[in-house]
């Protein structure tokens, strides 16, 4: 085409469609190749990274749940259910799905007060518990709601988005505290708890064992938590369940513990605070571990309030307290019978040995008396006798003939100073008093008078009803001393049968001469049967022979020289009174240490209990003996 | 009786290639849809109203002949830049101030703007001598950008793209000099840092997370990242028609608008994508072929523009679902739900029917 100026002014049709035509075209061109760009991009993704990108989708549609196993029931010795799991229903929220936030989240709370009781408590605990979980996971509020809660949350559902009714299982103890420090109680997985376990499976989980057996048996009772693989939507609601491994719930537990007898005991103790452990001497099981006062452990299942536990913690006769683990108490003459036994088994008496008592005991070159309880003596007493009357010059004079590290030596070796080795947290270790021990810890030279009354169990003897129990235990059973069992026997869940959990033994006590061990027991024998016995009134109407020994401990120091005049002191200054127990006498299967704090003598206010306690093992034993 | 009527309203002239072709998009996009919104009927329901509302506006514009069209346009672009400005002083809608509410009728002036601006720059271009003299390319310029710089004030930078690019297509098919072009060009990506200072905060962080996704995932990231899962897990063949996870799960945001190409490609796959891109390219290049049978200078400019402008949708839409541009919101054409975008397209294909209907016989 020839151009020239003034051709461009006019209109050449032709011409102008070419130029779109070729405009056209080059358009097309560049259109095709950018979408042929565009596909590549396509084939990249859908091809290519087709793995990584399908990976990611199932990840985001899938989550997975935990299951939380179902605890492991409690039953005890006879099969009663001592510790339960009941449906409940607890309040859940999810703060990612309520809408506005943490304001919202307020808001929400306020809203939901008008339906449901929150106090306080309940709130703080709300927005402590928040900070340990994920933002889209869900936050217990509130437990256990009663039904009428349920229903009007149910009600009016659709005003709380986040908001959602959980069943679940809530631990329940039909007891209350007659067993609360047996079984310790479960309470709110808290942060602590978490960095003691194994995270992943107890993901869960809500609740934890706190204390007691449910703490010691958290492994067992807890199971194994299972999951839910789910699809879920961006906001996390669960649309269907794609796999489920369900969890393997906890194991049953069995424990030795006979509720009936730990009834018993506890009656008879009345509203004294004390103790009493018994224990079967021929496995080393626990039959009964009361501790008084208790608490009832159920208030601490879902989440106690700081009030209440205040309440608790302040009550009178420091209802926390597990006197049966962790009350130390001065032996006084519960511990004779084994300064007895040393004697005997060491050959510094025989058991025709004979001591005469005039009421006071005087070490040779100092003019201080020891007293008998009976202020004219008691004449002359062999070991026997000695036990039968609790004749203190007779284990006067054994004592300093012994000499403190000698009776140190054997009595350690029925547990005293030591812990037992129970199946429970917390055990107190009391305390066997040595030479070694008070240069080492006090500082002190030891003097020849705290050997005279370590012979009665006075002076720095400390022990707990755990270890005078269990110590009687080895001594009426030939010297077995076991590390005694709550646990009696366990069935995991899809087992039929109980497996039965027998207690290790810790140590068999060297026998040099049973004969020894028999009159140490005729004597105990004596104090429930003979004729100038101490605790007679324990054989009265009994279907059983029981042997026994009493003992006081001192609360308020008098001067050792004077006699105790229990009537007149106040009653918290007044002495505990203790008691052992053991039964039948010629096989026993039974053996029990009482505590009665401020009881004053042990024959008068521990022997019943003991006795009570006794009647309850052994006739329920007769009973079940007559029913083939 | 005929003569009483106007000679155009006659039997009707369509284009049975390019309807099959937009029929054929319609009917997939329904299905897409229906899994999209997560098996909803009313959702369904209501587009179809709306495309049956478009095709009718398609039926009615074809029948008006190009040149009564022309004749109109500088009415429809005077009024549709009034009604910009007016929205800029009392628009409704969020926190954009892209609708004009009529009472019964809420209307969205930008949308217009889109075929107003080719409209125009046609009817300026179509008594002028091409290639566009350098005073003609000014004025042109001028009639795109004044609208432009309107809806991109509103802000909805996607349809600022969109009007802009019509316009420039326009100029491009009538001519323009291979050098002004590329001048232009090079002028667009010095002023790329201006455009960064001129740019809105939300703006910004679309660009942001554009450049990268993975920064905040949970945030403004989440889009592109689910939308690039859904379209990679989609393989090949894809999951199957509602069978998609990622968007019946409500993982991908904006899944029956914006995004549904994401929901199309994880349910049909590669396959689904490269065939529905196979039809936009058979419409853009009937919607050419038309344009070459016009029988003036501005029809077939128009034509031309607008098949193009077709293009840009596809482009922009498929390349923000699949995470290579920013998210812009500039809808799937003919398949995305809403209303206004649906009705605009139909009628621009009702004027390339129009154009097609009242072709030069003798070639």
């Amino acid at each position: 085409m020839i151009s020239y100026k003034g051709q461009r002014e006019i209109k050449d049709e032709r011409d102008e469609k070419r130029l779109f035509e070729t405009r056209a075209w080059i358009g097309f061109v560049v259109i095709a190749l950018c979408i042929l760009a565009l596909l590549g991009r396509y084939v990249w993704l859908q091809i290519f990274a087709y793995d990584r990108f399908s990976t990611r989708s199932e990840t985001n549609r899938v989550a997975v749940h935990p299951v939380a196993p179902n605890r492991g029931i409690i039953y005890d010795r006879r099969g009663r259910v001592i510790a339960d799991n009941r449906p409940a229903y607890r309040l859940e929220i999810v703060p990612e799905n309520v809408p506005g936030k943490s304001s919202g989240l307020d808001a929400l709370l306020d809203e939901l007060s008008t339906l449901i009781v929150l106090d306080e408590d309940d709130r703080e605990a709300f927005h402590k518990s928040r900070r340990h979980y994920r933002i889209f996971d869900s936050v217990p509020l509130k437990f256990n709601l009663t039904e009428r809660e349920v229903a009007r949350f149910a009600v009016n559902r659709h005003r709380f988005e986040g908001v959602e009714v959980v069943p679940y299982l809530s631990r329940y103890y039909p007891y209350g505290e007659l067993l609360t420090h047996v079984l310790g109680y479960t309470g709110r997985l808290d942060e602590e708890d978490i960095a003691s376990v194994d995270e992943g499976n107890y993901r869960g989980t809500r609740t934890i064992g706190k204390t007691g057996i449910e703490q010691f048996q958290e492994k067992e009772l807890h199971g194994v938590s299972g999951f839910e693989r789910v699809e879920t939507n961006v906001r996390g609601r669960v649309l269907k369940v794609l796999e489920r491994q369900d969890a393997i719930p906890g194991t049953d537990l069995v424990l030795s513990i006979d509720v009936a007898v730990q009834q018993a005991a506890w009656d008879a103790l009345g509203d004294r605070p004390g103790s009493v452990v018994a224990i079967d001497p021929t496995d080393g099981s626990v039959i009964a571990m009361v501790s008084k006062p208790a608490y009832d452990p159920n208030a601490f299942v879902d989440g106690i309030s700081q009030k209440a536990y205040n309440d608790i913690l302040n009550a009178p006769g420091r209802p926390l307290f597990n006197r049966a683990l962790n009350g130390g108490y001065e032996p006084g003459s519960t511990l004779k019978p084994f300064v007895g036994l040393a004697g005997l088994e060491l050959g510094l008496v025989t058991p025709e040995t004979r001591v005469f008592s005039n009421g006071k005991f005087y070490i040779e070159g100092y003019d201080r008396p020891y007293r008998d309880w009976k202020d004219m003596g008691h004449g002359w007493v062999d070991i026997r006798s000695a036990l039968e009357q609790s004749v203190n010059t007779y284990f006067y004079k054994l004592a300093m003939d012994m000499g403190i590290d000698r009776m140190h030596d054997y009595l350690a070796q029925f547990g005293f100073g030591s812990v037992t080795g129970i199946d429970v947290p917390g055990e107190g270790k009391g305390l066997l008093p040595s030479r070694e021990w008070k240069r080492t810890v006090l500082e002190q030279p030891w003097y020849p008078g705290e050997t005279v009354i370590a012979g009665i169990g006075q002076g720095f003897n400390v022990v707990t009803p755990m270890q005078l129990a269990n110590a009687l235990a080895a001594l009426v059973n030939g010297g077995k001393r076991y590390a005694p069992r709550l646990l009696y026997a366990t069935k995991p869940a899809g087992v039929e049968r109980a497996t039965r959990v027998k207690a290790p033994i810790e140590m068999q006590i060297p026998v040099n001469d049973p004969q020894d061990w028999q009159t140490i027991l005729e004597g105990m024998d004596r104090v429930v049967n003979g004729s100038r016995g101490t605790a007679r009134s324990v054989a009265v109407n009994a279907h059983f022979r029981t042997g026994g020994k009493s003992g006081t401990a001192q609360v308020y120091q008098l001067a050792a020289n004077k006699k105790d005049k229990s009537k007149d002191v106040a009653q918290h200054l007044r002495d505990h009174a203790l008691f052992i127990a053991f039964a039948p006498v010629d096989a026993p299967r039974i053996a029990i240490a009482v505590i009665v704090e401020h009881g004053g003598g042990g024959s008068k206010a521990a022997a019943p209990v003991a006795r009570a306690t006794l009647d309850a093992w052994l006739d329920q034993e007769l009973v079940q003996e007559l029913q083939p | 009786m005929k003569n009483l009527l106007p000679a155009w309203v006659g039997a009707p002239r369509l284009d049975p290639v390019l309807l099959f072709l937009l029929l054929l998009i319609i009917v997939f996009g329904l299905f897409v849809l229906y899994s999209a919104s997560g098996q909803d009927m009313d959702m369904v329901n209501r587009q179809l109203l709306r495309l049956g509302f478009g095709l009718f506006i398609l039926l009615v514009i074809s029948q008006v002949p190009p040149r009564v069209l022309r004749a109109w346009t500088p009415w429809l672009y005077g009024l549709g830049v009034a009604m910009l400005l007016a929205t800029l002083v009392l628009g409704v809608g969020r926190s954009t101030q892209r609708w004009l509410d009529f009472g019964v009728l809420r209307f969205q002036p930008s949308e217009l703007m889109k075929l107003a601006v080719p409209m125009m720059v046609a009817w300026y271009l179509h008594p002028k001598v091409l290639p566009p003299t350098f005073k003609a390319t000014s004025v042109t310029i001028g009639i795109l950008l004044v609208p432009t710089l309107l809806i991109y004030r509103q802000p909805d930078l996607g349809t600022a793209l969109l009007v802009a690019a019509s316009g420039v297509f326009t100029l491009y098919l009538a001519g323009l000099r291979w050098r002004v072009l590329f001048g232009f060009a090079g002028l667009a990506a010095a002023a790329a840092p201006v455009l960064w200072m001129v740019m809105k905060e939300y703006q910004r962080d679309r660009v942001r997370t554009f450049l990268n996704p993975e920064a905040d995932p949970l945030g403004t990231g989440w889009n592109i990242i689910q939308s690039k899962i859904a379209v990679g897990s989609g393989g090949l063949t894809g999951k199957g028609w509602l069978n998609g996870t990622q968007s019946n799960l409500e993982f991908i945001p904006e899944r029956h608008t914006d995004f549904i190409l994401a929901v199309l490609s994880e349910e049909f796959g590669l396959i689904g994508v490269s065939l529905l891109m196979l039809i936009y390219m058979l419409v853009i290049a009937r919607g050419l072929y038309i344009a070459s049978l016009a029988r003036d200078t501005g029809s077939r400019l128009l034509a031309g523009a607008l098949s193009l402008t077709l293009f840009v949708y596809v482009l922009v839409n498929g390349g923000m679902v699949s995470g290579v541009l920013p998210v812009v919101g500039v809808p799937l054409p003919l398949i995305s739900y809403g209303g206004t975008s649906a009705v605009t397209l139909l009628a621009g294909f009702g004027m390339m029917m129009s154009i097609y209907g009242h072709r030069k016989f003798i070639r």
